[in-house]
């Protein structure tokens, strides 16, 4: 399917049924339930989700295939998010051309970190790439103010030009992003008894174009060019030898890849019309790098799970306070209560990074392959019972 | 390697898949609800607070979350009632807003927009959270009030002091109660003149983002206006920590002021650095060296400890304001009092406007008889009120803006205790700080007209 192989195409339809199903996925626990602290399913999260995913699988191009850590990765992200504000303020409101300039200019911007960074390889290409993401920073944070608004974020006014759309709606606000009329933020809200899910405009939006993303990825993932990034990564010396430049070929994943960041930065600022340098700062890049590696990396799924589930952390563990552990622990006696309390209160709420990095730790030294690798081993433990009873060996090769 | 492999099961398949991809959109409607986004139906009606729970604001942000409790339990008749009793509006009775028990959700903005933001977002669409509270950073107010602009829910600002708050980023579902940075300049400037004298030479050290450069414009405006100079002004990451490098230029620059307009853990940082580079036992000009910090507060005043002695600055409110000034600031002792009792050490500035900016939503909820936006919005507007400790007050219709007496506070020379550390030099009153809304430091936005959302 797609010219996809089955097991590829499997796994695409999988992400697919996901993504379209995610409303409901997310929010398993009925709104009036003590659970409900758990439900992830509201539009700001998921967009999160799968803009991060989007952001994750470029990463994986070139981190995954050819081996290239890159530490600078933010700083596209940023930058697509900036050309996306600008293209709110100066030409419309609608998402398209923010989104295709947001992908173009961070293109560029790749091609000229990439094509200076690239010279080196190894740990040297790492510091030169955090060296130009945090020059990318300071610049939006402090010297480019007239561009980007500094340390405050770069915002829609009423009084932007907007020459393809209005600069004021037609009730005194600020218009809204939207695609050719469906506004982003409009949501469809279903009451299912006790559940609510939300089907949001822009969730979508995202969500089709991460499909797409994920195909691309798979495409290049199985295509010979897929595979000269590999040898790269296996030998680069070697593929010297036999007289090949591999840096063209690295060139070209360093831009794919910043073009995916650029297409996530452009997404988030089309959801909310805001970007801030901070987005360009060096733990943003870090963050991509955890996803990555945590969901493991150079599989293809990998990444979109390891985006989801620092995300997941970020927004739904951070808000556990001790009012919420007090309920939950309401049942025992109260010196027991508090104790409850002390000890599990430093790993939720701002501790949630705490807890993020024990996990992190846990899945690097028992899961090198990340959270893939322990999808594999439970579906292998599953699979060798069958085999015992069935002697074909047709299904073996676990999905990548 | 690709393969196109057409089957009847795989045609359906991705038929069905690509069709409910591109139906869900359409089926999506913009009117999920009728009237306002997050009406409460139950019993209960939950306000979101969300305050800088790290960064270099994070005392402040700790100080906010506990008046909110505070508010909260007033409101719902819980604890001795606090300012209830001295507000002058009697619109509350301790029985929650409109009879609806209040709960609250907390975030953490790290003292980013981005993060903000995100916080913000989840409070509104994951647990319906009708208002959006808190602040410590004008950055963070500026975004967060836009977004609750987009979203339509109040926004009532906490700790935000730039101009830019009510002035060019104004927004008709934003509501600031603390000062401002033009109006520190105003109650500032005679008080600097009357210390230091008409011919000064001062340098700025400036945080680098809205609150820092409307502060700066602001002071440099006012002094100027007295006779000094400005030498120069120095824009400051505000995620600095270390200011040594920021200082050392001061020396040589033969300005004999440096003006700090620095907040919360970089005031204390810089001031930290500037008097162990010996600034303040330093001769220019023939003049004694004099450092001013134009917003300071307790909590700034701790963390500095006895650098922070002799120090001028402007307070929005102070816990010793009704002791000390007389029953005109009443409120002021009876939040102390509750506040005290809960917690065991007198509130900041931070935790009074907060508490006053709770209590004032809820008394306009109470009087619209709504939770919608636009109806308690009208009742905010141009709405007369005393009894919250900062005396007479009016939240001004033309942009959101409250204006009431400032004061101009110094460190003490020789505090009793901890807790006071800053003494009340001379209350300004109203008038002195009043601005034409069209002045041209608040020019360049408009309030729009209100949002109720869905």
């Amino acid at each position: 399917m797609f010219g996809l192989e089955k097991k590829d195409a499997t796994l695409l339809l999988i992400v697919a049924v996901l993504t379209m199903c995610a409303p409901f996925i997310l929010n398993p626990f009925p709104s009036d339930s003590g659970l409900a602290q758990f439900n992830a399913g509201y539009p700001d999260l998921m967009q999160r989700f799968v803009i991060f995913g989007i952001f994750a699988i470029g990463f994986n191009i070139l981190f995954g295939l050819t081996g290239y850590l890159s530490f600078g990765h933010a700083a596209f992200l940023g930058v697509g998010s900036y050309s996306a504000v600008w293209m709110f303020k100066l030409l419309s409101m609608n998402v398209i051309p923010a989104i295709l300039l947001s992908v173009i200019v961070a293109g560029a911007f790749a091609l000229i970190i990439g094509f200076v960074s690239l010279r080196r390889s190894g740990i040297y290409f790492s510091i030169l790439t955090l060296a130009f993401a945090q020059m990318s920073f300071a610049l939006a944070y402090s010297v480019l103010t007239p561009i980007t608004n500094g340390e405050t974020g770069l915002q829609l006014s009423l009084n932007d030009p907007r020459i393809l759309g209005t600069s004021i709606s037609a009730d005194g606000g600020i218009p809204v992003t939207q695609l050719f009329g469906i506004e982003m933020r409009s949501t469809y809200a279903m009451d299912v008894g006790p559940w609510l899910f939300q089907f949001n405009a822009g969730y979508y939006l995202c969500a089709i174009l991460l499909l797409l993303a994920f195909y691309l990825s798979i495409r290049i993932f199985r295509s010979p060019f897929g595979l000269m990034l590999r040898a790269v990564k296996s030998n680069q010396q070697r593929m010297n030898y036999t007289g090949l430049n591999a840096r063209p070929y690295t060139l070209a994943a360093f831009v794919i890849s910043g073009m995916y960041a650029g297409l996530a930065g452009g997404l988030l600022a089309s959801m909310d019309p805001l970007a801030g340098a901070e987005r360009m700062q060096w733990t943003a890049s870090g963050e991509v790098v955890l996803m990555t590696i945590l969901g493991g990396a150079g599989t293809l799924i990998g990444p979109v799970l390891g985006a989801g589930f620092i995300k997941y952390f970020e927004n739904i563990f951070s808000k556990i306070n001790d009012n919420v552990l007090h309920q939950w622990f309401a049942f025992m006696p109260d010196g027991l209560e508090d104790f409850m309390v002390t000890i599990v209160h430093p790993f939720v709420g701002k501790g949630w990074s705490l807890t993020l990095g024990l996990m992190f730790m846990a899945v690097v030294i028992f899961l090198p392959g990340g959270l893939v690798e322990g999808g594999q081993k439970i579906g292998k433990l599953f699979r060798r019972k069958k085999a015992a009873e069935d002697t074909s060996p047709a299904a073996k090769t676990p999905a990548e | 390697m690709s393969k196109m492999n057409l089957t009847r099961r795989g045609v359906i398949k991705t038929g069905a898949v690509a069709g409910a991809g591109l139906a869900l959109p359409t089926y999506l409607s913009a009117a999920a609800h009728s009237g306002y986004t997050n009406a409460p139906t139950g019993d209960t009606v939950t306000l979101g607070f969300n305050v800088p729970q790290s960064g270099p604001y994070a005392d402040e942000g700790a100080d906010e979350l506990r008046a909110f409790e505070l508010a909260v339990e007033h409101l719902n008749g819980e604890g001795d009632g606090g300012m209830l009793s001295t507000f002058s509006s009697k619109a509350l009775d301790g029985t929650g807003i409109l009879g609806k028990k209040v709960t609250f959700v907390t975030g953490d903005t790290q003292t980013k927009s981005d993060a903000a933001r995100a916080s913000a977002k989840s409070m509104i669409e994951k647990d319906g959270a009708i208002m959006i509270s808190g602040g410590s950073s004008s950055g963070v107010a500026v975004a967060v009030q836009g977004l609750c602009q987009e979203a339509g829910v109040v926004f009532m600002a906490g700790l935000t002091h730039s101009n830019d708050t009510t002035g060019k980023d104004k927004k008709a579902n934003g509501f600031r109660h603390f000062f401002n940075a033009y109006m520190s300049a105003a109650a500032l400037a005679p008080v600097l003149k009357n210390l230091y004298g008409a011919d000064r030479a001062a340098y700025h050290l400036t945080a680098d983002y809205t609150w820092g450069w409307t502060q700066q414009e602001s002071i440099q405006a006012a002094t100027e206006a007295l006779g000094w100079r400005t030498v120069n002004n120095v824009l400051t990451p505000l995620a600095a920590t270390d200011f040594s490098s920021y200082i050392t230029p001061v020396l040589n620059s033969g300005a004999d002021v440096l003006v700090l307009n620095h907040y919360g853990g970089n005031m204390v940082n810089s001031l930290t650095n500037a008097v162990q580079f010996g600034l303040r036992d330093k001769q220019v000009n023939g003049k004694n060296f004099e450092i001013v910090v134009p917003l300071y507060s307790e909590l700034m005043a701790k963390g500095a400890g006895a650098n922070i002695k002799g120090i001028v600055g402007s307070q929005n409110w102070d816990w010793k304001l009704e002791n000390q000034m007389g029953a005109k600031y009443t409120g002021t002792n009876a939040f102390v009092q509750s506040f005290g009792n809960k917690y065991g050490f007198p509130p900041s500035q931070a935790a009074q406007t907060c508490y006053a900016q709770t209590l004032l939503y809820a008394d306009a909820a109470a009087r619209a008889g709504t939770f919608n936006p636009c109806a308690i919005g009208e009742a905010l507007a141009g709405f007369e009120f005393d009894g919250l400790g900062n005396g007479p007050t009016l939240y001004r219709a033309d942009d959101h803006q409250c204006f009431k007496d400032v004061l101009v506070v110094k460190g003490a020379e020789n505090p009793e205790d901890e807790f006071h550390l800053v003494e009340i030099v001379e209350v300004t009153p109203t008038e002195q700080v009043t601005y034409d809304p069209n002045h041209p430091m608040f020019a360049g936005g408009a309030l729009g007209a209100c949002n109720p959302g869905a």
